[in-house]
């Protein structure tokens, strides 16, 4: 038996406006409102309300389809502000009863690699927006980009989830396969799932590639590669972002056809079925124990967290942005902790990455700025404003100086 | 090839990117006999010293005495003429355009007793010597175009004579090179020549120059250096670096502007300088050779190429050698190539500012385009710029 299980990455981060050197100190509107508003409506008409009109369909016609989805707070909130409708069609997709939705950092974060308290503290805002929104409780955690450490496990055991997600990546699996279910190094209560990252970047990286060898890609080969698991393994876990559908592969890539048969042709064959992540994890057992020491993600070849942190401007901009944590809390000022926990969002550190600028590569594409070098001269200077808001004194109306003055 | 002094005897980029692609070629074997401007009477010596054996054999220089040099103006011209002995003067035409004729009639001696394949040629002043060595021999012709007269004159009134030799010389060539797309594009639009006729070839820059050790000034510890290297003219934007300087000042009132180079917009710059309140804040150094631009590049933080219109650019690739994070104008052919960088409109004073101040004030931000920047240029080798070139030599001889 082998269960085919989908989740879908939804994320748009508030990018932030060029906010120049001469802008500190004057204003503190730091987010580009226009621009995020104009681009969440692109990707909602190209993605978003043709993908879930189609899964609606599809999860009415076929009772046994599951998929599972993790929003970040921030695309949630966005949604709300600028495009409800959006909101409201993956609300009915959740009330077919056939969809999960999974944990992660409200702010689609770091925070895990810098703060454990601000982690724990935008897991649990993450887990009571949805609670709000979708009236479900998330029992499974994702963190950002599928960053996973034996840590992580631990903390997220603590929290009381029973499943996470993390990227089969070759240099943790060795000769395993992600086929399977494992249990997290001495963590007895929960299980980790990890994504096959060749089924999955066929449909998310490869589908419209007319170098590739699979090339095209159609619904009957596709399941017929996923047939090709049964007898070794359990699960085929297909993690992706949802963006996937008509954004990165454009509709008349033929995507959309390929969805829309998918479920049938795995079907098909009587011994595939779909699960959410919470059934794989209820109904399969462990084959053994997963022991990752170091850091591992789901992003490019490299499979850890340097496209993030892996130059001197993100090291600094990130130890720069933690430092004010403790300063910011305590002001108690929800608008300066909104602002500064936006900025926490790992796209900003993202645009940061230079590794490979000169190339000119899929980096560039999802860069609103011209150069990793721009986003971080803007970074560092919304910073320096939020800074200054974070040491100006409260101005105690009551002492004898201020009460001078007003007299005057 | 008919081409232009070689360092240190140069005054801008045209005799740098000359001396780099004659050197590439050698790499591939390819037999240069170059004609030069004869102006120095040590020059023979000093090739000896630049060029190494295997470039010597390779290499094969031979001088046509002329007063011309890059980047002449009529008046420059006029200048140097009134430099030489009255009895002298008489070999010399009596202005600009006339030695450039003169200097195509000496070319066309001189191509009868070559022997070659194809005749390349730089930027206009050598159109005509080109031109005329192409109909005595009927051998293929190349223009290789650095700058246009739009360029040079910045928009501002370009010269009927520089422009339709220009034309004439694309016209009579069986290719061009463009120093890059954006020069291309002009070319096209400006020249009315055929897209399929230009092909790119981007400069690069020299590798095997010793570079100076760290060696800071006090002056350099003491101060945030900001710097601009390059002819003092409309072209390059002075203007708009001193419109910055005051700008950054405001913010960064420590930081020191260096003005590098002369030109005939010197004089203006100095006083615009002390009218914007700048006096003590720029310095004028009047034009750099040698050791003393490299020591300029090393002890900069933040190179500035404002250019208005540049074709391409060599200065950034040199300050990035140097291991200094440089600021660059949008309308330059180097921007097509250069990505660790930061980049500017070049009107845009309050975005220029801005990005000077933020390579001052985050040491991270200097520290990733000093060290990225390195990288990136030192994959741009003269040799890969004479393989392209190669490749239109084979196209124009099949």
């Amino acid at each position: 038996m082998v269960s085919v299980c989908f989740y879908f990455q939804v994320h748009q981060p508030f990018r932030m406006k060029e906010y120049r050197v001469f802008d500190i100190g004057k204003h503190s509107s730091y987010f580009e409102e226009q621009k995020n508003r104009a681009i969440l409506r692109k990707v909602a008409d190209k993605c978003y309300l043709p993908t879930n009109k189609l899964l609606l369909g599809l999860l009415k016609k076929h009772p046994g389809f599951k998929i599972s989805y993790s929003f970040s707070g921030v695309v949630l909130e966005q949604f709300e502000q600028y495009f409800p409708e959006v909101l409201h069609s993956f609300q009915k997709l959740v009330q077919t009863g056939q969809v999960e939705i999974l944990d992660e950092t409200y702010y689609h974060s770091l925070a895990f690699l810098h703060s454990l308290d601000e982690f724990k503290e935008q897991v649990l805002m993450h887990r009571k927006r949805v609670q709000e929104l979708f009236g479900a409780t998330p029992q499974v955690f994702r963190n950002t980009e599928l960053i996973y450490s034996n840590e992580l496990a631990r903390v997220v055991a603590q929290m009381g989830y029973k499943g996470i997600l993390a990227e089969g990546a070759d240099h943790v699996l060795g000769w395993r396969s992600p086929n399977f279910l494992y249990r997290p190094k001495d963590q007895q209560t929960l299980k980790v799932l990890l994504k096959n990252y060749r089924l999955s970047d066929d449909i998310a990286f490869r589908f419209s590639n007319k170098a590739w060898e699979g090339f095209p890609l159609t619904s009957e080969k596709y399941a017929r590669w996923v047939d090709g698991v049964n007898g070794n393994g359990h699960c085929v876990n297909l993690f992706m972002d949802y963006e996937t559908f008509g954004e990165h592969q454009w509709e008349d890539t033929g995507i959309f056809a390929f969805l829309e048969h998918l479920p049938a042709e795995i079907l098909k064959n009587p011994d595939n079925n779909f699960k959410t992540p919470s059934e794989l994890v209820d109904g399969v057992e462990p084959v053994g124990e997963l022991d990752v020491p170091f850091l591992v993600s789901w992003a490019d070849m490299e499979r850890d967290i340097s496209a993030w942190q892996g130059n001197s401007m993100q090291q600094s901009a990130l130890s720069a942005l933690y430092q004010l944590e403790q300063d910011v809390k305590a002001k108690n000022d929800p608008v300066l902790l909104a602002d500064w926990r936006r900025l926490q969002t790992s796209d900003n550190f993202y645009y940061m990455c230079t590794k490979w600028f000169s190339d000119g590569d899929v980096h560039k594409y999802f860069n609103p700025y011209e150069s990793p070098y721009d986003s971080y001269i803007a970074f560092m200077n919304i910073l320096n404003d939020l800074k200054m808001r974070v040491e100006i004194e409260k101005i105690d109306v009551h002492s004898p100086k201020v009460q001078a003055l007003t007299n005057l | 090839m008919f081409g232009w002094e070689f360092p240190p005897f140069n005054s801008g980029g045209l005799g740098t990117a000359c001396y780099g692609l004659v050197r590439g070629l050698s790499v591939h074997q390819v037999q240069v006999t170059l004609v030069l401007p004869f102006v120095h009477e040590d020059m023979q010596v000093s090739f000896a010293r630049l060029l190494s054996t295997n470039e010597m054999a390779t290499i094969a220089i031979k001088s046509i005495n002329t007063l011309l040099s890059a980047y002449m103006t009529q008046q420059e011209y006029y200048a140097q003429l009134m430099k030489k002995p009255g009895h002298l003067r008489a070999i010399y035409g009596s202005n600009l355009f006339e030695e450039v004729e003169r200097y195509s009639k000496q070319a066309e001696i001189l191509s009868v007793q070559e022997d070659f394949d194809l005749i390349h040629c730089h930027d206009w002043m050598t159109f005509r010597a080109g031109m005329a060595a192409k109909a005595i021999t009927g051998r293929p012709l190349i223009v290789h175009v650095h700058a246009t007269e739009f360029d040079r004159s910045g928009g501002q009134g370009i010269n009927k004579y520089v422009y339709d030799l220009e034309r004439a010389g694309m016209e009579a060539a069986d290719a061009i090179i463009a120093v890059s797309g954006f020069t291309k594009q002009k070319i096209v639009q400006h020249y009315g020549i055929a897209s399929q006729k230009i092909m790119v070839v981007h400069n690069a820059v020299e590798h095997d120059v010793p570079y100076p050790l760290e060696e800071y000034t006090s002056f350099a510890k003491k101060h945030k250096i900001v710097l601009f290297l390059g002819r003092v003219t409309l072209q390059k934007g002075p203007d708009y670096f001193l419109q910055a300087a005051k700008k950054v000042l405001e913010q960064e009132p420590d930081t020191k502007f260096i003005i590098a180079g002369s030109g005939d917009m010197y004089g203006k710059m100095v006083e615009m300088a002390a009218s914007l309140g700048l006096g003590d804040c720029v310095l004028f150094t009047g034009f750099l050779r040698g050791e003393d631009i490299q020591r300029a590049y090393t002890m900069a933080d933040v190179y500035v190429m404002p250019s208005v219109s540049e074709p391409f650019g060599i200065t950034p690739l040199e300050a990035m050698k140097h291991k200094t994070p440089v600021i660059i104008s949008k309308q330059s052919g180097v921007s097509e190539i250069v990505h660790h960088c930061l980049k500017v409109d070049f009107w845009d004073v309050d975005v220029l500012a801005a990005k000077i101040i933020a390579v001052l004030r985050y040491p991270p931000l200097h520290q990733t385009l000093r060290d990225e920047g390195h990288k990136e240029v030192k994959k741009r080798t003269w040799e890969d710029a004479a393989a392209k070139c190669l490749d239109v030599y084979g196209r124009v001889l099949h």
